[in-house]
């Protein structure tokens, strides 16, 4: 295990599910946090847990993915790890129907996070030091007729922060992609899901941490989906089509 | 959704909501005619199952507020008592009661008014609560304290959620200097000298004893008696001393699927008993064992209810007046090793007096708690276990209850008229909030 650095910490989408266990993780093993999020009293009340916790009152800065803004220039200090949350699964029938539903998916899952991780680059490469760290999908591993609207989002997510990573890893600073595959919040909420399948917030929030400790490049929460989406992957697309997957 | 409690009996289709945010309580409080708040699922029955509605507390899990002075910390209802502990432990704080499980939730430990090994010293966590908030019919949400809706707030401690939904939380935390007990396990030949024992220990903070259940006749009622204190910070061992207010942060290993129920028989009650108490008496002591395995010696093992199999267990706990203690115990141990439907894990402890609560459970006296693995003859076992008690004037733990007879359990519990009438008070009906426990023991209608 590499040695902890221990610093300055960005949560965007800080009041998710996962955000907020990956604030607190982050704040218990002592990091300073900046809280960014689209509702100004959830992240006051999830900022007050951190500081309960902690002793230490977390920034918090609102951002709203879809409104975009320059959440990069309200950070003070330049954080030394930001990890972005910022995602939206919308409803697949609904994106097919309704192209403003459709983007809103896209942008919230791809523009926005793709912009801001961008924008914060820009000044870890400056600075020479940093870490990043993406959520992307399982979904965006292959296009599935039951979700390819958010599942193209998520691709272009993976292909964005696998450029970036490869563009920064001799600048010093790290990119990693984290794909949690099935988590048990919000977004699932009410979904019959395989229990072996399927993490919770708290082993999420752990794997995308270790992943920015440990400077991973491609992690799955369980690493059981990887071989899930090798095997998906390798089916001929031929075959891929006809089946209800 | 299919929901159960932690005995996995019984099993019954449930409406399931979390809740996220206070504000939003009165917006399914009002839309269900009757509901039910849910903490982690711990109890052991159906305390916390309601067909019509029942709202879990778990995203509400945020702490609120801490006082260094005071040790007064204010946090959401669906904050974990392991939340707790692995925060404040390390900050040389405790909790003033830990039950036998870090996975309940703040609300859950008022609702139950839970006990902990110190029941006798320092009596249930209802004792170091300062004051909660609680949302009731009207959508209100009421400030409840010993000065403020009194008798609200003498209802909802030991009141099984049966007043309201808690939302939040103020009760008080105590200094440790470290996060070590001072430990020993002696073990003893029968039933008389195992109470003896536990007169002797009045004054150590933290007294428990498990019973083998299976032992019969001249050595019925031996058991391995732990006691231990708090450890000061000057009496830790150089090699504790690195990390004295250490807490774990992870979890061990969980039991991944359900045992097959072949595996429960008397060969392997009487095995794991025999075990259990060897490996305690070879443990000795004194010898300082961190606070973690000494509360939870069962959380060690995730999801262990898996290990009674898909039928589930059920729990019989019951506490008898001291006075009746010797001849009450002695004939349940009785009754369960003559009936051979041993138990695993028989766990044997002195209370020290009524709770505030209304519905507390505890009293003055010995409180024995049995695990039964759910088949044919064990309902009518616990009939009789009931019986039993309740001849000898004690009463049944609520919070473990999945099978009791309404009618002689509030026998148990002589407040449950006065209960009853706070609830209608401060809710209209008074089985606006209940609970197929509440609705199977008739407790919403004891007037």
């Amino acid at each position: 295990m590499a040695e902890r650095l221990v610093g300055t910490a960005l949560v965007i989408g800080a009041t998710s599910d996962i955000g907020r266990e990956v604030a607190r993780l982050l704040a218990a093993q002592g990091w300073t946090l900046q809280l960014a999020g689209r509702d100004a009293s959830a992240l006051a009340r999830e900022a007050r847990d951190i500081e309960v916790r902690s002793g230490k009152a977390p920034q918090v800065v609102e951002w709203d993915a879809l409104e975009g803004g320059s959440l990069v220039d309200d950070l003070d200090p330049l954080p030394d790890l930001a990890v972005c949350l910022v995602g939206l699964l919308g409803d697949q029938a609904q994106s097919q129907r309704d192209a403003q539903a459709a983007a809103r998916v896209m942008r919230t899952n791809y523009t926005a996070p793709a912009l801001l991780l961008g924008a914060l680059a820009e000044r870890f490469e400056e600075r020479g030091s940093g870490v990043l760290v993406g959520v992307a999908s399982v979904a965006g591993d292959r296009g599935r007729a039951a979700n390819y609207v958010y599942g193209s989002a998520k691709a272009g997510m993976t292909a964005f922060l696998s450029g970036l990573r490869s563009r920064l890893a001799r600048r010093g600073v790290h990119v990693a992609t984290v794909k949690p595959g099935f988590v048990r919040t919000r977004m699932t909420a009410g979904m019959d899901l395989p229990p072996l399948l399927t993490a919770s917030p708290e082993e999420a929030a752990r794997a995308i941490v270790s992943a920015a400790a440990r400077r991973r490049d491609v992690v799955y929460v369980r690493p059981i989906w990887k071989l899930i989406m090798l095997l998906i992957r390798a089916l001929p697309e031929g075959l891929f089509k006809r089946m209800s997957l | 959704m299919e929901l159960h409690g932690w005995g996995r009996y019984p099993l019954e289709e449930c409406r399931l909501e979390h809740l996220r945010q206070g504000e939003d309580a009165a917006r399914f409080i009002a839309a269900s005619e009757t509901l039910i708040a849910r903490g982690n699922g711990r109890a052991y029955g159906d305390a916390a199952l309601n067909p019509a509605l029942t709202l879990s507390m778990l995203p509400m899990d945020r702490l609120l507020a801490f006082d260094e002075q005071t040790g007064l910390l204010t946090c959401e209802a669906g904050v974990l008592l392991g939340d707790i502990l692995r925060t404040f432990v390390p900050r040389g704080w405790l909790p003033h009661a830990v039950p036998g499980t870090r996975f309940v939730t703040v609300g859950g430990m008022i609702a139950a008014d839970v006990h902990g090994k110190n029941h006798h010293c320092d009596g249930g966590f209802g004792a170091s609560v300062e004051s909660f908030t609680l949302a009731t019919a009207d959508g209100d949400v009421r400030e409840c304290s010993r000065t403020q809706h009194g008798e609200l707030f003498r209802a909802t401690i030991g009141g099984m959620g049966l007043t309201g939904v808690i939302l939040a939380a103020s009760f008080r935390l105590r200094r440790i200097e470290t996060a070590f007990v001072m430990a020993e396990s002696l073990p003893t030949a029968d039933l008389d000298a195992t109470l003896a024992l536990f007169e002797e220990s009045s004054a150590w903070q933290y007294t428990v004893a498990w019973v083998d259940c299976m032992a019969k006749g001249a050595s019925l009622g031996r058991s391995v008696l732990s006691r231990g204190c708090v450890m000061e910070r000057s009496a830790l061992p150089a090699r504790l001393g690195e990390s004295p207010l250490g807490w774990p942060r992870r979890n061990g290993p969980t039991v991944p699927f359900d045992a097959p129920s072949v595996l429960l028989n008397r060969a392997t009650m009487r095995l794991g008993n025999a075990l259990h108490y060897a490996r305690h008496r070879a443990l000795g002591g004194p010898r300082p064992v961190h606070l973690a395995p000494f509360f939870f010696p069962l959380d060690g093992i995730g999801a262990w209810n898996r290990l009674y199999g898909r039928r589930g267990f059920v729990q019989f706990q019951c506490v008898v007046p001291k006075a009746e203690g010797p001849a009450a115990l002695a004939e349940l141990l009785k009754v369960v090793a003559e009936s051979g439907n041993g138990s695993f894990l028989a766990v044997l402890k002195l209370l020290g007096g009524q709770g505030e609560g209304m519905m507390s459970f505890p009293l003055e006296g010995y409180t024995l708690a049995l695990d039964f693995p759910m088949r044919s003859g064990t309902l009518a076992l616990l009939d009789a276990l009931d019986a039993i008690a309740h001849a000898r004037g004690g009463r049944i733990y609520l919070a473990k209850d999945a099978g009791s007879s309404g009618e002689r359990l509030r026998q148990g519990y002589p407040n449950c008229a006065a209960f009853n009438a706070v609830r209608r008070q401060a809710n209209g009906a008074a089985s606006k909030f209940s609970s197929l426990l509440s609705q199977r023991l008739a407790l919403d209608c004891a007037a």
